[in-house]
């Protein structure tokens, strides 16, 4: 970078940031302090189920922010490789054994499986417009997941597959040992496979987050927004558009299938309803949407409130419904079975009040990512 | 100026879905210095910069860029050869910064320091804004972003559509400073209404009409004859004085 550049660059830097940009940063910080710590913070083990999908939630929706937000390109298919990820790893965990071999080559092969689809969806039709680009992915998709139902020899079918992770993650696995030869603890937590298996989650990704937005802060994240801005311009300047939207559609299912392998290993089990259904698309979609399409860090706070209303809007509604038990209507309408209702009302008014999303409302142009 | 022409156009032909916008237009661009393409709105001036920079693409005809054949060239190949483009509507991008919007035209993201400072002394506001929103800049801002975004590196040639559209008349003045100093480096393909930003800048000039070259020759010659400029364009210089 030139020094003039660097200049300019930190004089942007000192810059005063806006009240929005603060709420966002000590969101995000408290969301990200929380999945660090989460199983020395909720001692329950739903809590650190729920922790652990929204990490893995957090790389794929960021990863499918780089379609929709930064290329503009509507692709329906990212369940589709997150599914070829997971089934990879999970059919050679249970092929091959518990193992790191294992798990190295179910990820190589649903990674390289997703990526050569990729590459074919994104070379065959990625030159026609944006609408029938998206009929193709959701057609792609809808096959994925037939042949998953189909193939039960292979994938198990609806039921899906149950296998063993690596013995590193067994909770009787003994990371560190006190001096009476027991488990050791820290804070209270038994350092056993359990806690390494939600840290080898968290840092996968955070690896893969890491990449997310190495690349668009690098100046192919630029190139990107100058193709979703106005793509013959961006042709005029001399950056061929079919090359730049392939390869990145490429680079988002990489990252998906990385996600789906991750997902398959904490959860020891995959079938079509955990990794390949339309309903983790449209969840994905609702993510973007809420954290602000083109926005890296939205996808923490998007993923964060979406799985923190699906997984705890119901027991919010039940205490709610009891603490008004006696007044009239109320508790009907609080009761836990509306909860989609409710939730359905939660993404409307997220939507009306943030329609850049949260972080694009927020933070505004301060957002770099 | 040297002989041999850096474009040249022979019997091109070009056509927007059903219609048919350029019949045969050809002409050379001999190198270094302005070189103006007039006409009558529709008349099909935009057009040929398109079809050049190979956003149409030409039915028939052959298009030849230092003697290289490139009708049938995408853009981007065009592009890499030394061909900017500076469409009518700026072409920046708006969600990008000033900075951004530079960077993407450098060849490998850097910018060489004595060129970007000629850049900043050509245009200060370039320096001003430059990490701010191209979306934010004044309409005059964004036209010498444009054109500062097409000499970031140096161009052979550069094509560049109705500049002066809109713009406030000492913007536009600063403007023609500019592209005389942009013209020593390279030449410019120049599509103008303004004929007395063109009369000030052109060495030679080509006046298309309905889709055809209707004269090409000299600006002085075309600037001394208004009795011409009338049959052409339907105007005469006094009238624009």
């Amino acid at each position: 970078m030139s020094m003039v550049s660097e200049t300019a660059t930190a004089a942007a830097g000192r810059n005063t940031r806006s009240a929005g940009w603060w709420i966002v940063a000590l969101a995000i910080g408290g969301i990200l302090f929380a999945l660090a710590f989460a199983p020395f913070l909720f001692d329950n083990v739903r809590s650190q189920q729920v922790a652990a999908r929204i990490c893995i939630f957090i790389v794929l929706v960021a990863s499918y922010d780089l379609l929709i937000g930064y290329t503009g390109i509507v692709s329906f298919a990212h369940t589709m490789f997150f599914g070829l990820g997971a089934y990879g790893a999970a059919i050679a965990l249970r092929g091959m054994g518990p193992g790191w071999d294992a798990v190295a080559v179910g990820t190589l092969a649903g990674v390289g499986a997703a990526a050569l689809l990729a590459i074919l969806i994104g070379l065959l039709s990625l030159r026609v417009k944006a609408i029938f680009f998206a009929m193709v992915t959701l057609a792609a998709a809808s096959v994925m997941l037939v042949l998953a139902s189909q193939l039960s020899g292979l994938t198990g079918g609806e039921d899906g597959i149950t296998y063993r992770a690596p013995d590193l993650f067994k909770p009787a696995t003994k990371l560190w040992l006190d001096a009476d030869g027991k488990v050791a603890t820290l804070w209270g937590v038994k350092l056993n496979g359990k806690l390494a298996a939600y840290y080898f989650v968290v840092l996968s990704c955070a690896l893969l987050f890491a990449v997310i937005l190495r690349v668009v802060a690098s100046p192919l994240g630029t190139v990107l927004e100058a193709i979703r801005e106005n793509e013959m311009r961006a042709e005029a300047i001399g950056y061929r558009v079919v090359a730049y939207r392939t390869g990145v559609f490429c680079l988002a299912a990489v990252l998906a299938a990385l996600a789906g392998s991750v997902w398959a290993v904490w959860l020891k089990y995959t079938g079509p309803d955990t990794a390949l259904s339309f309903a983790i698309m449209i969840d994905i979609l609702l993510m973007v949407v809420i954290g602000g399409m083109g926005t890296v860090w939205g996808a923490v706070l998007g993923v964060t409130l979406m799985s923190l209303a699906q997984f705890y809007l119901k027991d919010l509604m039940e205490v709610a419904a009891h603490a008004t038990g006696d007044l009239p209507l109320l508790p009907e309408l609080l009761d836990p079975d509306r909860w989609l209702l409710w939730l359905g009302i939660l993404f409307i008014l997220l939507v009306y009040f943030f329609p850049k999303g949260l972080v694009g409302t927020l933070a505004g142009k301060e957002r770099r990512a | 100026m040297s002989a041999t022409p850096i474009l040249s156009l022979s019997g091109v032909k070009t056509d927007i879905a059903q219609y048919h916008v350029l019949h045969d237009v050809s002409f050379d661009v001999p190198e270094g210095g302005v070189h103006v393409l007039l006409g009558r709105n529709g008349a099909g001036k935009t057009t040929t910069l398109r079809t050049i920079m190979g956003l149409w693409q030409a039915r028939a005809g052959t298009i030849r860029f230092r003697g290289q054949e490139i009708t049938a060239a995408h853009t981007t190949e065009i592009a890499r050869m030394g061909i900017a483009y500076v469409p009518e509507n700026m072409g920046i991008f708006g969600g990008l910064t000033v900075e951004e919007n530079m960077r993407l035209a450098s060849h490998d993201g850097t910018f060489d320091p004595d060129r970007l400072s000629r850049i900043h002394t050509l245009f200060p506001a370039m320096k001003q804004f430059w990490a701010k929103p191209a979306g934010a800049l004044s309409g005059g801002q964004k036209q010498m972003l444009a054109i500062s975004r097409a000499i970031i590196e140096r161009r052979d040639l550069i094509l560049i559509d109705e500049p002066t559209k809109g713009l406030a008349p000492a913007i536009i003045a600063a403007m023609i400073e500019a592209f005389r100093e942009i013209a020593t480096e390279s030449t410019i393909l120049l599509v103008e209404q303004n004929f007395n930003f063109a009369r000030s800048l052109g060495r030679g000039v080509t006046v298309i009409d309905d889709g055809r070259v209707a004269h090409d020759g000299q600006m002085d010659a075309l600037a001394d004859d208004s009795a011409l400029q009338t049959r052409l364009l339907s105007l005469s210089l006094d009238q624009h004085q």
